[in-house]
């Protein structure tokens, strides 16, 4: 795994059309660690991650990763940066094998790390391993979950942006997702920015937590602090 | 029974041409969703291109080679300055400038190289075989096996283009979704820009086994435009395998026509096809998707 770096948001401003939905956004994520970015539909918390992947052209604020500015690049030099972002929902490609989706995560490998690369995603998902020659449109839910992820972790990323990876799975499968997130950070030491309504589960697993809430930061705290916070909880968290 | 025969050789060595001509458009439908009608237009004028080196003394090869290399330039570069502006805007864009395209492209052809029909060589002999008195007809001939020789290979290898390569598997994921393909570093806009360049390479080989058939003018490559946009639509427009079948089903089909209805028939016989299969069979043999953006 390449060596994990700090990811920094500074005031940031974006938007789409007209009317901007972030207004002054600043985050940080330090290296090795899960920042968990929550809030209610319409907060701006997808809109924050496809700002930083470069999907959502910024307005004004920064975004570095390291010290080196990701503000305004293409979405593929910021891929090539280090910056992996798993999208909510639409992050696999239908009309190609399970095996295929995962060699796009390795296109941004070296020719002699690619194999060994694959043979190590597949050890650990080993269920993709034995569905690796279907389509990737016979994939269940948390299947499609599971591999966007491995596909992700093929890139080496130096920062990993995950949105709402647990949207529309089964109880039993969301744990799954958020041990494998939890798992990472620990065993690989991935800087983890996880987008998630299920506030809950994020802050589980969590080191930081961002509240937003429409396009601007209400609280930023230790993640046990922000689940024991009662008020805050139940004004923006919804449990 | 020989006339079927015949009749049944030739219409698939017209199909291999008209798959071609399919291909082309295949390629460039699936990584941008737009119809290039100009794309007969850009296979005459590679041939042009071809004809000039064949009358200034060098051989044959050495011209279909240029025609080659000038299909694939000639598509990269209208995908990188005419094309690529329309991204992102009404689909109706990219229609009015390919339609543009191919007017610009016949102006300046006839403006350069005049209006008269010009011979064009074959690379091999155009007369059939025969087996005892047997005679196959021009299907059989060293020139349709070259023909269905270098469309075959030609799709082979795109195959294996496109199935077993990094920058294959980096086009088809540009294709389906230009997004994810961002996601995973892959410049979306290079892989365009190749599609469209295969695309004018397969049109430039289109344009270098046709037109020995056809006469070389300005216009030329129009009705066989059609037939492989006919080809490609039966195929699923967006089935690489698809437009090789549609081509060969539509050559045969019209060599039917040609020989037991009337000689005057096919191009008339093409467009009932074109419209029948859009009114029953929209999304086509080989679509992967039910409905299409038009």
């Amino acid at each position: 795994m390449t060596e994990a770096a700090s990811l920094t948001v500074t005031d940031v401003v974006a938007g789409y059309g007209s009317a901007p939905v972030l207004n002054g956004v600043s985050i940080s994520a330090l290296p090795g660690t899960i920042t968990a970015v929550l809030g209610a539909n319409g907060a701006g918390k997808t809109t924050l991650l496809r700002t930083i992947s470069g999907f959502v052209r910024t307005r004004g604020g920064q975004v570095t990763m390291d010290d080196v500015s990701l503000t305004r690049l293409a979405p593929d030099r910021i891929a090539r940066a280090g910056v992996a972002h798993v999208p909510e929902g639409q992050g696999v490609i239908t009309e190609l094998t399970v095996e295929e989706n995962l060699r796009l995560g390795l296109l941004l490998r070296t020719r002699a790390e690619r194999a060994a690369a694959l043979d190590d995603v597949y050890r650990r998902f080993g269920s993709l391993a034995d569905r690796r020659r279907r389509l990737a449109a016979t994939l269940s839910g948390g299947e499609r979950q599971i591999l966007v992820i491995a596909r992700a972790l093929l890139s080496a990323p130096r920062v990993l942006l995950l949105d709402e990876p647990s949207l529309g799975l089964a109880p039993r499968i969301v744990a799954q997702v958020l041990d494998l997130i939890r798992r990472l950070r620990d065993e690989s030491g991935l800087t983890v920015l996880l987008v998630e309504q299920n506030a809950r589960g994020a802050l589980s697993i969590a080191d930081r937590g961002v509240v937003l809430n429409l396009g601007r930061i209400v609280a930023e705290a230790d993640a046990a602090a922000l689940a024991a916070d009662v008020q805050l909880r139940q004004h923006y968290l919804g449990f | 029974m020989q006339e079927f025969i015949e009749f049944t050789l030739g219409g698939l060595s017209d199909g291999m041409i008209y798959a071609a001509v399919g291909l082309s458009l295949v390629l460039i439908w699936r990584g941008t969703r737009v119809v290039n009608y100009a794309q007969g237009g850009m296979a005459m004028f590679t041939s042009y291109i071809a004809l000039i080196v064949i009358n200034a003394g060098a051989s044959y090869w050495l011209a279909f080679a240029v025609a080659l290399v000038s299909g694939l330039v000639l598509g990269a570069v209208l995908e990188r300055v005419v094309v690529r502006p329309t991204a992102g805007k009404p689909p109706l864009n990219a229609v009015i400038v390919t339609i543009g395209l191919l007017i610009l492209i016949e102006g300046v052809a006839g403006i350069i190289y005049g209006s008269k029909n010009r011979s064009f060589p074959a690379a091999y002999s155009i007369v059939g075989a025969k087996v005892g008195n047997f005679a196959l007809g021009a299907g059989s001939s060293p020139s349709a096996i070259f023909t269905a020789a270098s469309v075959l290979g030609a799709a082979v290898l795109l195959a294996v283009l496109f199935r077993f390569t990094p920058i294959g598997l980096r086009m088809r994921a540009s294709a389906f979704s230009a997004t994810v393909a961002q996601l995973m570093g892959v410049r979306v806009g290079r892989m365009t820009t190749l599609g469209w360049a295969l695309a004018g390479l397969i049109g430039a080989l289109a344009g270098m086994l046709v037109t020995p058939q056809t006469f070389l003018y300005p216009n030329s490559m129009d009705s066989i435009f059609v037939l492989g946009f006919t080809a490609a639509v039966i195929g699923g427009l967006d089935s690489p395998v698809g437009a090789i079948v549609g081509g060969l089903i539509l050559g045969v089909l019209l060599n039917y026509v040609t020989g037991y209805v009337g000689s005057n028939l096919p191009e008339l016989a093409g467009l009932a096809v074109l419209v029948l299969v859009l009114m029953f069979r929209p999304s086509g043999l080989f679509a992967s998707t039910a409905t299409r953006q038009v």
